[in-house]
């Protein structure tokens, strides 16, 4: 015990500072709302400023980059986006996050049960190749994913951007961790009454798994709609390109001359409105998959 | 009778996870033995790496990129060098301003709690190639950045394009040396290819800018999980260190901190192991330059494979990285534990000593975190 002043001095302190606790003076709520002030403006300010440049002309949008009037306004940047390839990106988008998404929730949930609840010789095994996949990292496998994409004749097809992407290891994971914490009775009480296990799986089990399931969904979607890395590895062909892939090219010129700021802005937004769309229809489930139990208000 | 036999479900459970393994057996873990034959191999990229025309040359790509002077190896350590910067810049940066965050929403007398949650929290959705170009913009040379700058006399550099480390800078400002004619005993000795003067250089400008928009855009998601693991701290402790007299500090530091631990580490672990494989941002904003501040190992084994067409070269980059990132986790997580092990058992024996030398009472809990707020 080393500094006995200030040992001598806390007996008498609590109660002081407990009520001190309970109602912070005005000065500190000022200083705590400033802080936060400040902190909201960091990251709302550069959306506003991309919504308001996509407005703007090129040399407005360089010359006054901070100003938050359009001058003139136009629509220029937008009406450049309709007629590139952009509207060709997005329906490909669409296209590859629905089906990534809907195969994802399905095969997911599927080989999720199987681990958790169906006996069956290596299922432990399995389990362990499950969790040693999921500690591969990505980025180091574009070559590799490349190299069969080549070799099996897919390269620059659908299915190619689609199905590896299709089933993640995690997916499976969260799936399996999910239905263990599911009572079997109800699926015994079906089995009792002659349901075989697909059945089961599909009208008993899968409805109680909702929450589970909307988790998994936004993750593929969001997911699946943001990726990057596989799409450059498994096409070059401008006609299959997503949003990400097509959208990264604005930088190295495809353009034209010039940095073209207002349309990079309007396409970085378009490419952001179906995840903040998401997001916020569901923003419930984005914080609840990290506060399981813990919302008290 | 037929769904609960166990032969039944031997077949249906492997028909179920039938789908997973084809296709993660397909496209995960047969790429890599493929990738491994490629590392080993002198393929171009034309025809297929597995026919004749293809030749094995042993650990031929490994030894340039490692071992032998040149400038395969020099672009491999001027990318980990690159990236050693980043990951210490980045990890406790985004950590201490996820923590910060999580604490200030945590807060029990705040109102709007929703609206800056979300407000933090958006970007983390958003995908990191709008972000990009978002921040390119941001951080252009008559930029918003430079504008805000300008408001306070600081005449912004133009981020981008700016290939000057910031060591080189700092020790440039205070009269260590000057960045236009190094000294010598800087630029003499080569560790790896790389001269002092190049390894010291610190994160260039550019970067540094993209060092900024990667803890900006992940912090949010990290808040969450702080948010998620203050928001289990049941009250009565930090109560009991109030009735106790700890001030905030001597709370935040021996109650929220410790309780906060498990945490800390997977965000940190996490940390570490996404930025080691940072590739979207230099594959959008720099393509590496400039003059190859912004190389990372990612995008130089794209780069080696997909542009230079040294597929071999490129696929042995990938696998240097995937064990540097093996190594490294396992080593930052092996020493994380280990001294949260260690603090525990230090705990339990003091806790052991204390209960002999007097009988427990209440408030023991503040009562120790606060004596050792005194000690530390």
């Amino acid at each position: 015990m080393s500094a006995p002043t200030k040992e001598e001095t806390t007996p008498v302190e609590p109660q002081i500072q407990a009520v001190g606790e309970s109602k912070p003076s005005r000065l500190k709520t000022y200083g705590f709302y400033g802080v936060l002030l400040f902190f909201a403006i960091l990251y709302i300010y550069p959306f506003i400023i991309q919504l308001v440049t996509s407005f703007k002309t090129n040399p407005d949008a360089t010359n006054n980059s901070l100003s938050l009037r359009p001058d003139p306004f136009t629509t220029q940047a937008w009406e450049t986006l309709a007629t590139s390839d952009f509207p060709t990106w997005f329906g490909n988008s669409v296209i590859v996050t629905l089906s990534v998404t809907i195969g994802r929730v399905f095969f997911c949930s599927l080989a999720g049960y199987a681990l958790a609840r169906l006996k069956f010789r290596g299922r432990v095994a399995l389990f362990t190749g499950l969790l040693a996949i999921m500690a591969v990292p990505g980025i180091v496998l574009l070559i590799p994913k490349f190299l069969v994409l080549n070799y099996l004749g897919i390269y620059n097809t659908y299915p190619a951007l689609i199905v590896p992407i299709m089933i993640d290891a995690a997916g499976i994971f969260i799936m399996k961790q999910f239905f263990e914490s599911i009572p079997v009775s109800v699926e015994e009480a079906a089995r009792i009454d002659g349901a075989g296990t697909f059945r089961i799986f599909w009208s008993v089990v899968l409805p109680m798994a909702k929450p589970a399931l909307i988790t998994l969904t936004i993750l593929s979607f969001q997911g699946s709609w943001n990726e990057l890395g596989h799409f450059i590895i498994a096409t070059n062909n401008p006609d299959l390109y997503t949003l990400t892939r097509g959208v990264a090219g604005f930088t190295t010129g495809a353009l034209g001359s010039g940095n073209q700021y207002p349309i990079a802005m309007a396409a970085a937004l378009l490419m952001t409105i179906p995840t903040a769309m998401v997001f916020i229809l569901f923003q419930r489930y984005f914080t609840q998959g990290a506060n399981t139990g813990a919302e008290k208000g | 009778m037929k769904a609960g036999d166990p032969q039944r479900q031997q077949g249906a459970g492997w028909l179920f996870v039938t789908p997973a393994i084809l296709v993660l057996g397909l496209f995960l873990i047969l790429p890599i033995f493929m990738a491994l034959w490629v590392s080993l191999s002198d393929w171009s990229g034309r025809g297929s790496p597995f026919t004749s025309e293809t030749s094995f040359v042993g650990l031929d790509n490994y030894s340039a990129l490692l071992a032998e002077p040149g400038l395969a190896r020099q672009d491999l350590m001027i990318s980990f060098r690159n990236t050693f910067y980043y990951v210490i810049g980045v990890v406790p940066l985004q950590t201490v301003l996820a923590l910060s965050l999580a604490v200030l929403l945590n807060n029990k007398f705040l109102k709007g709690r929703t609206f800056f949650r979300t407000a933090f929290y958006f970007p983390s959705v958003v995908s990191s190639v709008a972000i990009s170009l978002l921040f390119l913009f941001l951080f252009a040379g008559g930029g918003a950045i430079n504008k805000v700058l300008a408001w306070f006399g600081v005449n912004g550099p133009n981020w981008f394009q700016d290939s000057r480390g910031l060591i080189h800078i700092i020790g440039d400002r205070v009269g260590l040396w000057s960045i236009s004619d190094p000294p010598s005993w800087m630029t003499d000795p080569s560790v790896l290819g790389l001269s002092f003067w190049q390894w010291f250089a610190g994160p260039s400008v550019a970067l540094s800018a993209i060092m900024m928009q990667v803890v900006w855009t992940t912090a949010g998601t990290f808040m969450l999980m702080f948010l998620a693991s203050l928001q289990d701290l049941p009250t009565e402790v930090e109560e009991a260190a109030m009735v106790d007299g700890a001030n905030k500090w001597q709370r935040f530091m021996n109650v929220t901190v410790p309780h906060l631990r498990p945490t800390i580490l997977l965000v940190v672990t996490l940390g570490f192991i996404g930025t080691w494989q940072v590739f979207d941002q230099m594959y959008v904003m720099t393509q590496g330059g400039p003059a190859k501040t912004t190389l990372t190992p990612a995008y130089l084994s794209y780069q080696a494979a997909f542009t230079n067409f040294q597929w071999g070269q490129g696929a042995a980059i990938a696998f240097i990285l995937f064990a540097l990132i093996f190594v490294l986790t396992t080593l930052q997580r092996w020493l994380l534990r280990d001294k949260d092990a260690a603090a525990q058992a230090k705990a339990e024996r003091r806790q052991r000593r204390e209960a002999r030398r007097r009988p427990p009472g209440g408030g023991a809990v503040a009562e120790q975190s606060q004596r050792k707020a005194q000690t530390t």
